[in-house]
Protein backbone atom coordinates (compact mmCIF):
# COMPACT_ATOMS: atom_id res chain seq x y z
CA UNK A 1 0.00 0.00 0.00
CA UNK A 2 1.40 3.42 -0.91
CA UNK A 3 2.15 6.06 1.69
CA UNK A 4 -0.74 8.12 0.27
CA UNK A 5 -3.19 5.26 0.83
CA UNK A 6 -1.80 4.56 4.30
CA UNK A 7 -2.23 8.23 5.19
CA UNK A 8 -5.82 8.24 3.98
CA UNK A 9 -6.71 5.08 5.92
CA UNK A 10 -5.00 6.52 8.99
CA UNK A 11 -7.38 9.46 8.80
CA UNK A 12 -10.33 7.36 9.93
CA UNK A 13 -8.55 5.67 12.80
CA UNK A 14 -9.66 8.27 15.35
CA UNK A 15 -13.26 7.12 14.83
CA UNK A 16 -12.31 3.55 15.63
CA UNK A 17 -10.41 4.66 18.72
CA UNK A 18 -13.36 6.78 19.82
CA UNK A 19 -15.66 3.75 19.63
CA UNK A 20 -13.79 1.95 22.44
CA UNK A 21 -15.24 1.43 25.89
CA UNK A 22 -12.77 2.61 28.54
CA UNK A 23 -13.15 4.67 31.75
CA UNK A 24 -12.12 7.78 29.80
CA UNK A 25 -14.56 7.05 26.95
CA UNK A 26 -17.35 6.75 29.50
CA UNK A 27 -16.76 10.24 30.93
CA UNK A 28 -19.41 12.73 29.77
CA UNK A 29 -18.03 14.61 26.72
CA UNK A 30 -18.96 17.93 28.36
CA UNK A 31 -16.69 17.12 31.31
CA UNK A 32 -13.83 16.30 28.94
CA UNK A 33 -14.42 19.47 26.90
CA UNK A 34 -14.46 21.70 30.00
CA UNK A 35 -11.31 20.08 31.43
CA UNK A 36 -9.51 20.39 28.06
CA UNK A 37 -10.54 24.03 27.64
CA UNK A 38 -9.26 24.92 31.12
CA UNK A 39 -6.07 22.99 30.35
CA UNK A 40 -5.48 24.95 27.13
CA UNK A 41 -6.13 28.30 28.86
CA UNK A 42 -3.80 27.48 31.76
CA UNK A 43 -1.01 26.27 29.45
CA UNK A 44 -1.39 29.42 27.34
CA UNK A 45 -1.20 31.63 30.42
CA UNK A 46 2.46 30.83 31.16
CA UNK A 47 5.17 33.39 30.39
CA UNK A 48 6.91 33.24 27.02
CA UNK A 49 10.20 31.95 28.49
CA UNK A 50 8.62 29.21 30.62
CA UNK A 51 9.61 25.72 29.57
CA UNK A 52 10.29 23.46 32.53
CA UNK A 53 7.23 24.59 34.50
CA UNK A 54 5.07 23.40 31.60
CA UNK A 55 6.38 19.85 31.59
CA UNK A 56 4.21 18.52 34.49
CA UNK A 57 1.17 19.35 32.37
CA UNK A 58 2.04 16.34 30.21
CA UNK A 59 0.30 14.37 32.94
CA UNK A 60 -3.12 15.32 31.51
CA UNK A 61 -2.83 14.07 27.90
CA UNK A 62 -0.55 11.17 28.82
CA UNK A 63 -2.77 9.78 31.59
CA UNK A 64 -5.94 10.21 29.53
CA UNK A 65 -4.34 8.52 26.52
CA UNK A 66 -3.10 5.64 28.68
CA UNK A 67 -6.45 5.14 30.44
CA UNK A 68 -8.32 5.65 27.18
CA UNK A 69 -6.22 3.00 25.39
CA UNK A 70 -5.07 5.46 22.72
CA UNK A 71 -1.80 4.29 21.10
CA UNK A 72 1.04 6.75 21.80
CA UNK A 73 2.70 5.99 18.48
CA UNK A 74 -0.44 6.94 16.54
CA UNK A 75 -0.88 10.15 18.57
CA UNK A 76 2.78 11.05 18.00
CA UNK A 77 2.39 10.58 14.22
CA UNK A 78 -0.70 12.82 14.20
CA UNK A 79 1.16 15.46 16.21
CA UNK A 80 4.12 15.26 13.85
CA UNK A 81 1.83 16.13 10.93
CA UNK A 82 0.80 19.41 12.59
CA UNK A 83 4.17 20.18 14.20
CA UNK A 84 5.72 22.09 11.25
CA UNK A 85 2.98 24.73 11.47
CA UNK A 86 3.64 25.33 15.16
CA UNK A 87 7.41 25.29 14.75
CA UNK A 88 7.13 27.80 11.92
CA UNK A 89 5.55 30.22 14.41
CA UNK A 90 8.47 29.99 16.84
CA UNK A 91 11.40 29.44 14.48
CA UNK A 92 12.04 33.18 14.07
CA UNK A 93 12.36 33.81 17.82
CA UNK A 94 16.07 32.87 18.09
CA UNK A 95 16.84 35.37 15.31
CA UNK A 96 15.00 38.35 16.76
CA UNK A 97 15.15 37.76 20.53
CA UNK A 98 18.84 37.60 21.47
CA UNK A 99 18.68 38.76 25.08
CA UNK A 100 20.74 36.62 27.46
CA UNK A 101 18.74 34.44 29.86
CA UNK A 102 19.81 31.98 32.52
CA UNK A 103 18.61 28.43 32.02
CA UNK A 104 19.94 25.56 34.14
CA UNK A 105 22.95 27.64 35.20
CA UNK A 106 23.82 28.49 31.61
CA UNK A 107 23.34 31.61 29.52
CA UNK A 108 20.96 31.02 26.64
CA UNK A 109 19.48 33.42 24.05
CA UNK A 110 15.92 34.27 25.07
CA UNK A 111 14.73 33.40 21.56
CA UNK A 112 15.69 29.76 22.02
CA UNK A 113 13.78 29.59 25.30
CA UNK A 114 10.65 31.15 23.80
CA UNK A 115 10.96 28.80 20.79
CA UNK A 116 11.14 25.81 23.15
CA UNK A 117 8.17 27.21 25.08
CA UNK A 118 6.10 27.48 21.88
CA UNK A 119 7.02 23.91 20.95
CA UNK A 120 6.10 22.52 24.40
CA UNK A 121 2.83 24.46 24.45
CA UNK A 122 1.94 23.13 21.00
CA UNK A 123 2.77 19.59 22.10
CA UNK A 124 0.60 19.90 25.22
CA UNK A 125 -2.45 21.58 23.71
CA UNK A 126 -2.49 19.60 20.46
CA UNK A 127 -2.03 16.33 22.35
CA UNK A 128 -4.87 17.24 24.73
CA UNK A 129 -7.25 18.02 21.85
CA UNK A 130 -6.21 14.87 19.99
CA UNK A 131 -6.87 12.77 23.10
CA UNK A 132 -10.23 14.53 23.55
CA UNK A 133 -11.31 13.64 19.99
CA UNK A 134 -9.84 10.14 20.19
CA UNK A 135 -11.64 9.33 23.44
CA UNK A 136 -14.96 10.95 22.56
CA UNK A 137 -15.62 10.95 18.81
CA UNK A 138 -16.53 13.95 16.75
CA UNK A 139 -20.28 13.38 16.72
CA UNK A 140 -20.43 13.18 20.53
CA UNK A 141 -18.23 16.26 20.72
CA UNK A 142 -20.59 18.12 18.40
CA UNK A 143 -23.59 17.14 20.52
CA UNK A 144 -21.77 18.09 23.73
CA UNK A 145 -20.69 21.46 22.34
CA UNK A 146 -24.33 22.09 21.39
CA UNK A 147 -25.38 21.36 24.98
CA UNK A 148 -22.68 23.69 26.24
CA UNK A 149 -24.29 26.50 24.28
CA UNK A 150 -22.28 26.52 21.06
CA UNK A 151 -24.73 27.44 18.24
CA UNK A 152 -25.94 24.34 16.39
CA UNK A 153 -24.96 25.85 13.07
CA UNK A 154 -21.29 25.70 14.12
CA UNK A 155 -21.45 22.14 15.42
CA UNK A 156 -23.26 21.01 12.25
CA UNK A 157 -20.59 22.72 10.14
CA UNK A 158 -17.87 20.99 12.12
CA UNK A 159 -19.43 17.55 11.68
CA UNK A 160 -20.15 18.07 7.98
CA UNK A 161 -16.64 19.36 7.39
CA UNK A 162 -15.30 16.24 9.06
CA UNK A 163 -17.52 14.05 6.85
CA UNK A 164 -16.43 16.03 3.79
CA UNK A 165 -12.82 15.26 4.67
CA UNK A 166 -13.54 11.57 4.13
CA UNK A 167 -15.37 12.28 0.90
CA UNK A 168 -12.35 14.23 -0.29
CA UNK A 169 -9.96 11.52 0.92
CA UNK A 170 -12.04 8.77 -0.71
CA UNK A 171 -12.06 10.54 -4.05
CA UNK A 172 -8.34 11.29 -3.76
CA UNK A 173 -7.65 7.64 -3.00
CA UNK A 174 -9.63 6.44 -6.03
CA UNK A 175 -7.86 8.91 -8.31
CA UNK A 176 -4.46 8.05 -6.88
CA UNK A 177 -5.10 4.35 -7.54
CA UNK A 178 -6.20 5.11 -11.11
CA UNK A 179 -3.05 7.18 -11.62
CA UNK A 180 -0.79 4.51 -10.10
CA UNK A 181 -2.36 1.76 -12.21
CA UNK A 182 -1.37 3.60 -15.39
CA UNK A 183 2.07 4.71 -14.27
CA UNK A 184 4.74 2.29 -15.41
CA UNK A 185 7.63 3.67 -13.36
CA UNK A 186 8.00 4.82 -9.77
CA UNK A 187 8.60 8.40 -10.77
CA UNK A 188 6.84 11.21 -8.95
CA UNK A 189 3.71 12.77 -10.37
CA UNK A 190 4.45 15.63 -12.75
CA UNK A 191 3.22 19.12 -12.01
CA UNK A 192 0.89 18.89 -14.99
CA UNK A 193 -0.64 15.64 -13.71
CA UNK A 194 -1.05 17.21 -10.26
CA UNK A 195 -2.90 20.18 -11.69
CA UNK A 196 -5.25 17.93 -13.65
CA UNK A 197 -5.86 15.65 -10.69
CA UNK A 198 -6.56 18.54 -8.32
CA UNK A 199 -9.08 20.04 -10.73
CA UNK A 200 -10.78 16.66 -11.15
CA UNK A 201 -10.72 16.11 -7.40
CA UNK A 202 -12.49 19.40 -6.82
CA UNK A 203 -15.18 18.67 -9.40
CA UNK A 204 -15.73 15.08 -8.24
CA UNK A 205 -15.83 16.03 -4.57
CA UNK A 206 -18.29 18.81 -5.27
CA UNK A 207 -20.54 16.44 -7.21
CA UNK A 208 -20.42 13.86 -4.44
CA UNK A 209 -21.09 16.47 -1.76
CA UNK A 210 -24.16 17.54 -3.76
CA UNK A 211 -25.41 13.94 -3.84
CA UNK A 212 -24.82 13.55 -0.10
CA UNK A 213 -26.74 16.76 0.50
CA UNK A 214 -29.61 15.41 -1.60
CA UNK A 215 -29.59 12.21 0.47
CA UNK A 216 -29.70 14.29 3.64
CA UNK A 217 -32.62 16.32 2.34
CA UNK A 218 -34.47 13.10 1.52
CA UNK A 219 -34.26 12.18 5.17
CA UNK A 220 -35.56 15.48 6.46
CA UNK A 221 -32.32 17.45 6.95
CA UNK A 222 -33.12 21.05 7.82
CA UNK A 223 -29.73 22.40 8.92
CA UNK A 224 -29.28 20.52 12.18
CA UNK A 225 -27.61 17.20 12.79
CA UNK A 226 -29.65 15.39 15.43
CA UNK A 227 -27.95 12.91 17.73
CA UNK A 228 -29.06 9.69 19.37
CA UNK A 229 -26.74 10.08 22.33
CA UNK A 230 -28.17 11.04 25.68
CA UNK A 231 -25.45 11.70 28.24
CA UNK A 232 -26.09 12.28 31.91
CA UNK A 233 -23.64 14.48 33.79
CA UNK A 234 -22.98 12.40 36.90
CA UNK A 235 -21.08 13.06 40.12
CA UNK A 236 -18.18 11.10 38.62
CA UNK A 237 -18.07 13.51 35.66
CA UNK A 238 -18.17 16.46 38.05
CA UNK A 239 -15.30 14.95 40.03
CA UNK A 240 -13.35 14.51 36.78
CA UNK A 241 -13.66 18.25 36.03
CA UNK A 242 -13.03 19.44 39.59
CA UNK A 243 -10.06 17.12 40.03
CA UNK A 244 -8.31 18.18 36.85
CA UNK A 245 -9.06 21.89 37.28
CA UNK A 246 -7.60 21.69 40.82
CA UNK A 247 -4.53 19.93 39.45
CA UNK A 248 -4.08 22.57 36.73
CA UNK A 249 -4.45 25.37 39.30
CA UNK A 250 -1.86 23.74 41.57
CA UNK A 251 0.57 23.26 38.70
CA UNK A 252 0.02 26.86 37.64
CA UNK A 253 0.59 28.29 41.13
CA UNK A 254 3.52 26.07 42.12
CA UNK A 255 6.48 25.32 39.90
CA UNK A 256 6.58 21.59 40.52
CA UNK A 257 9.96 20.86 38.83
CA UNK A 258 11.56 23.68 40.83
CA UNK A 259 10.03 22.41 44.09
CA UNK A 260 11.25 18.89 43.39
CA UNK A 261 14.72 20.25 42.49
CA UNK A 262 14.90 22.18 45.75
CA UNK A 263 13.86 19.13 47.75
CA UNK A 264 16.50 17.02 46.08
CA UNK A 265 19.16 19.66 46.70
CA UNK A 266 18.08 19.97 50.34
CA UNK A 267 18.42 16.23 50.78
CA UNK A 268 21.81 16.15 49.05
CA UNK A 269 23.35 19.13 50.92
CA UNK B 1 -46.75 4.33 7.37
CA UNK B 2 -49.14 2.37 5.14
CA UNK B 3 -48.38 2.02 1.42
CA UNK B 4 -49.06 5.05 -0.77
CA UNK B 5 -49.70 5.29 -4.52
CA UNK B 6 -47.93 7.45 -7.10
CA UNK B 7 -49.28 9.32 -10.11
CA UNK B 8 -46.98 10.84 -12.72
CA UNK B 9 -48.61 12.98 -15.43
CA UNK B 10 -46.87 14.22 -18.58
CA UNK B 11 -43.59 14.68 -16.69
CA UNK B 12 -40.76 16.39 -18.54
CA UNK B 13 -37.31 17.49 -17.40
CA UNK B 14 -34.33 19.05 -19.14
CA UNK B 15 -30.94 19.45 -17.44
CA UNK B 16 -29.32 22.92 -17.49
CA UNK B 17 -26.86 21.77 -20.18
CA UNK B 18 -29.81 21.12 -22.50
CA UNK B 19 -29.96 17.32 -22.11
CA UNK B 20 -33.59 16.25 -22.29
CA UNK B 21 -33.80 13.57 -19.59
CA UNK B 22 -37.55 12.97 -19.39
CA UNK B 23 -40.31 13.62 -21.90
CA UNK B 24 -44.07 13.17 -21.41
CA UNK B 25 -43.76 10.43 -18.77
CA UNK B 26 -47.14 9.25 -17.57
CA UNK B 27 -47.98 6.31 -15.31
CA UNK B 28 -49.73 5.39 -12.09
CA UNK B 29 -48.56 3.04 -9.38
CA UNK B 30 -51.11 1.70 -6.92
CA UNK B 31 -50.47 1.63 -3.18
CA UNK B 32 -48.53 -1.51 -2.30
CA UNK B 33 -47.53 -2.25 -5.90
CA UNK B 34 -43.94 -3.21 -6.79
CA UNK B 35 -42.74 -1.75 -10.08
CA UNK B 36 -39.38 -2.09 -11.83
CA UNK B 37 -38.12 0.81 -13.93
CA UNK B 38 -35.67 -0.54 -16.49
CA UNK B 39 -33.78 0.93 -19.43
CA UNK B 40 -30.31 1.37 -20.82
CA UNK B 41 -27.77 3.90 -19.59
CA UNK B 42 -29.08 7.45 -19.91
CA UNK B 43 -32.68 6.29 -20.31
CA UNK B 44 -33.79 8.61 -17.49
CA UNK B 45 -34.29 6.11 -14.65
CA UNK B 46 -32.33 7.96 -11.98
CA UNK B 47 -33.79 11.32 -13.04
CA UNK B 48 -37.29 9.89 -12.69
CA UNK B 49 -36.54 8.59 -9.20
CA UNK B 50 -35.18 11.97 -8.11
CA UNK B 51 -38.51 13.50 -9.16
CA UNK B 52 -40.45 10.99 -7.05
CA UNK B 53 -38.50 12.10 -3.96
CA UNK B 54 -38.70 15.80 -4.78
CA UNK B 55 -34.95 16.19 -5.29
CA UNK B 56 -35.68 17.41 -8.80
CA UNK B 57 -38.85 19.37 -9.52
CA UNK B 58 -41.00 18.74 -12.56
CA UNK B 59 -40.24 21.29 -15.27
CA UNK B 60 -43.35 20.10 -17.09
CA UNK B 61 -46.24 17.94 -15.86
CA UNK B 62 -46.71 16.74 -12.30
CA UNK B 63 -45.87 14.08 -9.74
CA UNK B 64 -48.33 13.15 -6.98
CA UNK B 65 -47.45 10.95 -4.00
CA UNK B 66 -50.73 9.84 -2.49
CA UNK B 67 -52.81 13.00 -2.36
CA UNK B 68 -49.75 15.26 -2.16
CA UNK B 69 -48.45 17.08 -5.24
CA UNK B 70 -44.63 17.11 -5.25
CA UNK B 71 -43.64 20.77 -5.09
CA UNK B 72 -41.47 22.97 -2.91
CA UNK B 73 -44.25 23.74 -0.46
CA UNK B 74 -44.93 20.03 0.18
CA UNK B 75 -41.37 18.72 0.34
CA UNK B 76 -41.50 17.92 4.05
CA UNK B 77 -44.61 15.83 3.57
CA UNK B 78 -43.22 14.14 0.44
CA UNK B 79 -39.99 13.18 2.17
CA UNK B 80 -41.88 11.69 5.08
CA UNK B 81 -43.63 9.45 2.57
CA UNK B 82 -40.96 8.63 -0.01
CA UNK B 83 -37.73 6.91 1.01
CA UNK B 84 -35.04 7.07 -1.65
CA UNK B 85 -32.03 4.74 -1.58
CA UNK B 86 -29.26 6.15 -3.75
CA UNK B 87 -27.26 4.12 -6.24
CA UNK B 88 -23.98 4.67 -4.41
CA UNK B 89 -24.27 3.91 -0.67
CA UNK B 90 -21.40 6.33 -0.01
CA UNK B 91 -23.82 9.10 -1.00
CA UNK B 92 -26.35 7.87 1.55
CA UNK B 93 -24.15 7.49 4.61
CA UNK B 94 -22.86 10.70 6.15
CA UNK B 95 -23.03 10.31 9.91
CA UNK B 96 -20.03 9.01 11.90
CA UNK B 97 -21.62 5.69 12.93
CA UNK B 98 -24.22 3.36 11.42
CA UNK B 99 -26.48 3.87 14.45
CA UNK B 100 -26.52 7.64 13.97
CA UNK B 101 -27.00 7.30 10.23
CA UNK B 102 -30.02 5.00 10.63
CA UNK B 103 -31.44 7.26 13.36
CA UNK B 104 -30.95 10.43 11.33
CA UNK B 105 -34.23 10.19 9.40
CA UNK B 106 -36.50 9.27 12.34
CA UNK B 107 -34.92 12.02 14.49
CA UNK B 108 -35.67 14.56 11.77
CA UNK B 109 -39.22 13.24 11.52
CA UNK B 110 -39.65 14.01 15.21
CA UNK B 111 -39.94 10.38 16.35
CA UNK B 112 -39.84 10.12 20.16
CA UNK B 113 -36.30 9.49 21.50
CA UNK B 114 -37.38 6.32 23.31
CA UNK B 115 -38.67 4.89 20.02
CA UNK B 116 -35.56 5.74 18.00
CA UNK B 117 -33.45 2.84 19.23
CA UNK B 118 -36.21 0.32 18.47
CA UNK B 119 -36.50 1.69 14.94
CA UNK B 120 -32.76 1.54 14.41
CA UNK B 121 -32.59 -2.06 15.61
CA UNK B 122 -35.62 -3.05 13.53
CA UNK B 123 -34.25 -1.49 10.32
CA UNK B 124 -30.77 -2.93 10.74
CA UNK B 125 -32.24 -6.30 11.68
CA UNK B 126 -34.34 -6.29 8.49
CA UNK B 127 -31.25 -5.89 6.31
CA UNK B 128 -29.18 -8.33 8.40
CA UNK B 129 -26.79 -5.64 9.57
CA UNK B 130 -27.46 -5.40 13.29
CA UNK B 131 -23.82 -6.28 14.02
CA UNK B 132 -22.71 -3.10 12.26
CA UNK B 133 -24.67 -0.79 14.55
CA UNK B 134 -21.70 0.91 16.23
CA UNK B 135 -19.26 0.75 13.31
CA UNK B 136 -18.15 3.97 11.56
CA UNK B 137 -20.17 4.20 8.32
CA UNK B 138 -17.19 5.03 6.15
CA UNK B 139 -15.25 1.94 7.28
CA UNK B 140 -17.73 -0.67 6.02
CA UNK B 141 -17.37 -2.96 3.02
CA UNK B 142 -19.48 -2.11 -0.04
CA UNK B 143 -22.11 -4.76 0.74
CA UNK B 144 -22.32 -3.61 4.35
CA UNK B 145 -22.68 0.00 3.21
CA UNK B 146 -25.50 -1.02 0.87
CA UNK B 147 -27.33 -2.79 3.71
CA UNK B 148 -26.83 0.18 6.03
CA UNK B 149 -28.01 2.58 3.32
CA UNK B 150 -31.27 0.66 2.91
CA UNK B 151 -31.69 0.60 6.69
CA UNK B 152 -31.34 4.39 6.84
CA UNK B 153 -34.51 4.65 4.78
CA UNK B 154 -36.41 1.70 6.28
CA UNK B 155 -36.11 3.28 9.73
CA UNK B 156 -38.30 6.13 8.43
CA UNK B 157 -41.02 3.58 7.57
CA UNK B 158 -41.79 5.21 4.24
CA UNK B 159 -45.05 4.65 2.37
CA UNK B 160 -43.08 4.44 -0.87
CA UNK B 161 -39.61 2.92 -1.12
CA UNK B 162 -37.60 4.00 -4.15
CA UNK B 163 -34.32 2.23 -4.90
CA UNK B 164 -31.75 3.14 -7.55
CA UNK B 165 -29.75 0.11 -8.72
CA UNK B 166 -30.00 -1.65 -5.35
CA UNK B 167 -28.15 -4.82 -6.39
CA UNK B 168 -25.17 -3.26 -8.14
CA UNK B 169 -21.82 -4.58 -6.84
CA UNK B 170 -23.46 -6.96 -4.37
CA UNK B 171 -22.16 -10.50 -3.99
CA UNK B 172 -24.69 -13.31 -4.67
CA UNK B 173 -25.58 -13.88 -1.02
CA UNK B 174 -26.13 -10.17 -0.29
CA UNK B 175 -28.16 -9.88 -3.50
CA UNK B 176 -30.36 -12.83 -2.50
CA UNK B 177 -30.91 -11.29 0.94
CA UNK B 178 -31.87 -8.01 -0.73
CA UNK B 179 -34.39 -9.76 -2.99
CA UNK B 180 -35.95 -11.55 -0.02
CA UNK B 181 -36.12 -8.27 1.88
CA UNK B 182 -37.75 -6.35 -0.97
CA UNK B 183 -40.34 -9.11 -1.43
CA UNK B 184 -41.23 -9.00 2.24
CA UNK B 185 -41.69 -5.25 2.68
CA UNK B 186 -45.32 -4.72 1.72
CA UNK B 187 -44.77 -1.06 0.91
CA UNK B 188 -45.05 0.57 -2.50
CA UNK B 189 -41.81 -0.24 -4.25
CA UNK B 190 -40.15 1.44 -7.22
CA UNK B 191 -36.86 -0.18 -8.29
CA UNK B 192 -34.69 1.25 -11.05
CA UNK B 193 -32.33 -1.50 -12.10
CA UNK B 194 -30.23 -3.13 -14.78
CA UNK B 195 -30.59 -6.39 -12.89
CA UNK B 196 -33.55 -7.78 -14.80
CA UNK B 197 -33.49 -11.04 -12.87
CA UNK B 198 -34.06 -9.07 -9.67
CA UNK B 199 -36.85 -7.14 -11.38
CA UNK B 200 -38.45 -10.43 -12.49
CA UNK B 201 -38.37 -11.80 -8.95
CA UNK B 202 -39.47 -8.69 -7.05
CA UNK B 203 -41.74 -6.67 -9.34
CA UNK B 204 -44.88 -8.00 -11.04
CA UNK B 205 -44.94 -4.85 -13.21
CA UNK B 206 -42.20 -3.19 -15.29
CA UNK B 207 -41.89 0.20 -16.93
CA UNK B 208 -39.31 0.43 -19.72
CA UNK B 209 -37.73 3.83 -20.30
CA UNK B 210 -35.93 4.66 -23.52
CA UNK B 211 -34.57 8.09 -24.45
CA UNK B 212 -36.44 9.70 -21.54
CA UNK B 213 -39.82 8.30 -22.62
CA UNK B 214 -41.93 5.35 -21.53
CA UNK B 215 -41.28 2.69 -24.17
CA UNK B 216 -43.47 0.06 -22.51
CA UNK B 217 -45.48 -0.47 -19.35
CA UNK B 218 -46.92 -3.86 -18.50
CA UNK B 219 -46.55 -7.07 -16.56
CA UNK B 220 -42.96 -8.11 -16.05
CA UNK B 221 -43.31 -11.54 -17.75
CA UNK B 222 -44.92 -9.89 -20.80
CA UNK B 223 -42.25 -7.17 -21.05
CA UNK B 224 -39.34 -9.58 -20.62
CA UNK B 225 -40.83 -11.99 -23.18
CA UNK B 226 -40.86 -9.28 -25.85
CA UNK B 227 -37.37 -9.76 -27.31
CA UNK B 228 -37.84 -7.08 -29.96
CA UNK B 229 -38.77 -4.48 -27.34
CA UNK B 230 -35.81 -5.45 -25.18
CA UNK B 231 -33.41 -5.28 -28.12
CA UNK B 232 -34.78 -1.92 -29.26
CA UNK B 233 -34.37 -0.42 -25.78
CA UNK B 234 -30.84 -1.74 -25.16
CA UNK B 235 -31.86 -4.58 -22.83
CA UNK B 236 -31.81 -8.33 -22.98
CA UNK B 237 -33.88 -11.08 -21.49
CA UNK B 238 -33.08 -11.99 -17.90
CA UNK B 239 -31.03 -15.15 -17.54
CA UNK B 240 -33.84 -16.81 -15.62
CA UNK B 241 -36.12 -16.58 -18.68
CA UNK B 242 -33.61 -17.90 -21.16
CA UNK B 243 -33.33 -21.58 -21.95
CA UNK B 244 -30.34 -23.09 -20.18
CA UNK B 245 -27.73 -23.83 -22.86
CA UNK B 246 -26.52 -26.96 -21.04
CA UNK B 247 -30.02 -28.41 -20.55
CA UNK B 248 -31.07 -27.44 -24.09
CA UNK B 249 -28.05 -29.20 -25.55
CA UNK B 250 -28.94 -32.36 -23.67
CA UNK B 251 -32.58 -32.30 -24.74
Amino acid sequence: MSSTETGLYDLGRLDLLAAQDTPIHRVDPRAKIIATMVFVVVVASFGRYEVVALLPFLLFPVSLAALGNLPFGYLARRLAVAAPFALLVGIWNPLFDRRAMVFADHFVAGGWLSFASVAVRFLLTAAAVLVLVGSTGLSALGAALGRLGVPRVFTAQMLLLYRFLFVLAGEALTMHRAWSARTSSRRAMSLRSYAGLLGQLLVRTYARAARIHAAMQCRGFSGELPTTRSWRFTVRDGAFVVGWVAAFAALRLYDLPQLIGRQILAVLT
Amino acid sequence: MSAVGIRVRDLGFTYPDGTVALEAITFEIAAGESVAVVGGNGAGKSTLLLHLAGILMAARGSVDVGVTRVQRATLTEVRKTVGLVFQDPDDQLFMPTVREDVAFGPLNLGVRPDEIDARVQEALGAVGALALIDRPSHRLSFGEKRAAAIATVLSMRPGVLVLDEPSSNLDPRARRRLIDLLRSLGTTLVVATHDLDLAAEVCPRTIVLYGGRVAADGTTPAIFSDKRLLERTGLEQPLSMRACPVCSRGA
